[in-house]
């Protein structure tokens, strides 16, 4: 019979019903420390250190503190320093801060090759969908379900549902993979994708690459969807290949993976067809990632709105927001910009935006900072010179970490800033109380920095 | 955990949809390595500013899409140290829903219209047993996982019970799935 890539990966993972063996467990500060906690209330060793990964990520300061023990934050330092005393107390690898390869737990993990078509990933993060990108069935999980995974290496999980997202035709130039998502979840809503696993398909989706990929599979969440999907191919190889992870025999797992994809005539529970052709570069204009639209665009008037539900959503976001409808997206004027978080902080995002900038200045109204998703991508754009790009243009360059996606460390929004994002929430008070968050690509985010406003970046010169 | 049969009292409500669990406990309360203590923190800044006020009620009654956003267990903990026992809503994220029925907390799906004639009664009563909900005047239906329910009537551990079943887990790594994957430790 013929079976779509989830229902093959959910069913060599069945121990028994509702019960799914967890190939990979990313853990973190945050939610980890009450799941070690319980493992030590109920003398349980975990399972399988072997299967497990830590990094220190959402509470980091990027400003260069090198360990741990100096982090100014009290709260902050013993989170980080309570992860690095329960990996080495149930013999778990951990890359914390200081650690050549720490970084953001959705960038370390492609980045070393851990994540690997055909498993299941867990963590203890919403955005654990970003790794689905390589054809993995990987979802985020609560500290209970956190230190299930730890005492058994597996997960009490209902099946989930099925959708597929079919995108007609290929992104036009300076459209982004970060505008595709934005684009979809403002279609869908952000309920949307709920209880469902989502496949991208689709010409526009074979067509992006590896880390282009990771940005859609990143934002699920936020349409509701239980994880993101895309099927493993040459780019999904291409990316892995001599990754320290992968495979010693590369071509047998090959030939393995490739019999991940979905077969045809596989039947979902529903299917959406999608026109990437027609998107545009998209801007965030409320306080839910659905709430956007394109930046040729106005800020929508609430009273054309349909549903009640919706129009009183609408206006509380625009008043949070201090924006009035009818405004064009353009004429938006964000004081700060972060280019990082697990939606855009690799090496193509960096690439990207400081080609978009090169030789220009931030303009006088702006603070603006890059924040890479890992030390390896630091250090791999310190070689090539993009610090310098950002420095010379007046960016900050800062250390890896989840720095102003979330504002748990020291880089936040104070009350009343309103921020070009390419991270993945704009919902009130996310980058600090008060703050005012527009989600955008990285090149749009650096277009902003640079004119003071939010520009359409297919035709910025 | 604590074992749900009967959850019943006055109703608070808080009228919106897309409650995000950044609003529910946010991040600056993230920072514990504790299950406790996050009651008082519950909606910090909407309560600190005034926006919304809140009884500890019994049950809690809110919009679509309650919960959505980030993985942060720590929402719940904070629903239910500031005293509510449910939720009830027409919808939730995936992982909120999940993370309550681990607590011990009931979260009720019902649609629009009865989360509003609940909210405007003021006071209901949750059956888990009989899956109804009642308040003066009305009553509702709402469906719940058998599994998900049999373990909240019981207040079943999860992991104990899965532990019991560590004999399949065993074959299960023993046989070609149990070696799927990167081995973590060779990398540190």
């Amino acid at each position: 019979m013929a079976k779509t890539m989830f229902e093959k990966i959910w069913e060599a993972h069945e121990v028994r019903d509702d019960l799914i063996y967890i190939d990979l467990h990313l853990v973190h500060e945050v939610t980890s420390p009450q799941a070690f906690e319980g493992l030590r209330m109920n003398g349980r060793r975990l399972r399988r250190p072997d299967k497990t990964v830590a990094t220190a990520d959402h509470n980091v300061p990027t400003d260069g503190t090198p360990v741990a023990k100096m982090i100014a934050d009290t709260l902050s330092r013993k989170q980080v320093e309570t992860l690095e005393a329960n990996a080495a107390e149930f013999g778990v690898p951990i890359f914390s801060l200081g650690s050549e390869t720490q970084g953001i737990v959705h960038v370390i993990g492609p980045e070393l090759g851990l994540t690997q078509p055909g498993m299941t990933i867990v963590c203890g993060d919403s955005h654990t969908s970003t790794h689905g990108a390589f054809g993995a069935l990987a979802f985020g999980i609560g500290t209970s379900e956190v230190e299930h995974v730890m005492a058994t290496q597996t997960l009490v999980q209902r099946r989930p549902k099925t959708m597929r997202i079919n995108y007609r035709g290929r992104l036009a130039e300076g459209v982004t993979s970060k505008d595709l998502i934005l684009a979809t979840i403002g279609r869908l809503g952000t309920g949307g994708m709920t209880g469902h696993v989502v496949e991208y398909a689709g010409e526009a989706i074979r067509n992006l690459t590896m880390e282009q990929r990771l940005t859609v599979c990143n934002m699920t969440i936020e349409g509701g969807g239980k994880a993101g999907m895309i099927a493993p191919d040459e780019v999904t190889y291409e990316y892995m290949r001599g990754r320290p992870g992968v495979p010693d025999d590369f071509p047998a797992a090959i030939e393995r993976w490739n019999g991940l994809p979905t077969d045809a005539g596989a039947e979902f529970d529903r299917e959406v067809e999608i026109d990437a052709t027609a998107m545009s570069p998209m801007v965030t204009w409320g306080t839910t990632p659905g709430m956007v639209t394109q930046v040729t665009d106005r800020v929508p008037d609430p009273e054309a709105m349909d549903s009640p539900a919706d129009r009183e959503s609408a206006e509380r976001a625009l008043q949070y927001m201090d924006l009035e409808a009818g405004t064009p997206m353009e004429e938006i004027r964000p004081e700060r910009v972060f280019i990082g978080s697990c939606t855009n902080s690799r090496i193509s995002d960096l690439r990207e935006a400081a080609e978009a900038i090169k030789g220009r200045r931030v303009a006088d109204t702006v603070r603006a900072m890059v924040v890479p998703g890992s030390a390896l991508v630091k250090s791999q754009a310190e070689q090539e010179g993009l610090d310098r790009i950002f420095e010379e243009a007046g960016f900050e360059w800062r250390g890896a970490g989840c720095s102003m996606c979330l504002g748990m460390n020291p880089d936040i929004l104070i009350e009343g800033e309103r921020c070009a994002s390419t991270s993945n929430r704009n919902f009130e008070g996310r980058q600090g109380k008060g703050g005012r968050t527009h989600l955008v690509s990285p090149t749009m985010a650096a277009a902003a920095a640079i004119e003071g406003h939010f520009v359409d970046i297919r035709n910025w010169s | 955990m604590e074992p749900i049969e009967i959850i019943e009292g006055p109703v608070s409500v808080l009228d919106r949809s897309d409650v995000d669990t950044d609003q529910i406990i946010p991040k600056q309360f993230l920072k514990r390595v504790e299950r406790t203590g996050f009651g008082e923190f519950l909606f910090y800044d909407w309560i600190r500013d005034g926006e919304i006020e809140l009884e500890p009620n019994p049950i809690l009654v809110s919009g679509r899409n309650f919960g959505s956003g980030s993985s942060r267990e720590h929402a719940v903990w904070a629903l239910g140290q500031f005293g509510f026992k449910a939720v009830v809503a027409p919808s939730y994220s995936d992982i909120f829903y999940s993370n309550c029925t681990k607590n011990g907390f009931l979260p009720v799906v019902l649609d629009e219209a009865e989360c509003r004639s609940l909210a405007e009664s003021g006071h209901g009563r949750i059956h888990l047993e009989e899956q109804v909900v009642s308040w003066d005047g009305g009553e509702a239906h709402f469906e719940i996982d058998p599994e998900i329910k049999r373990r909240l009537l019981g207040g079943l551990d999860d992991i104990a019970l899965t532990m019991q079943d560590e004999d399949r887990i065993d074959a299960f790594e023993s046989g070609p799935g149990g070696s799927y994957g990167p081995e973590t430790t060779a990398l540190a």
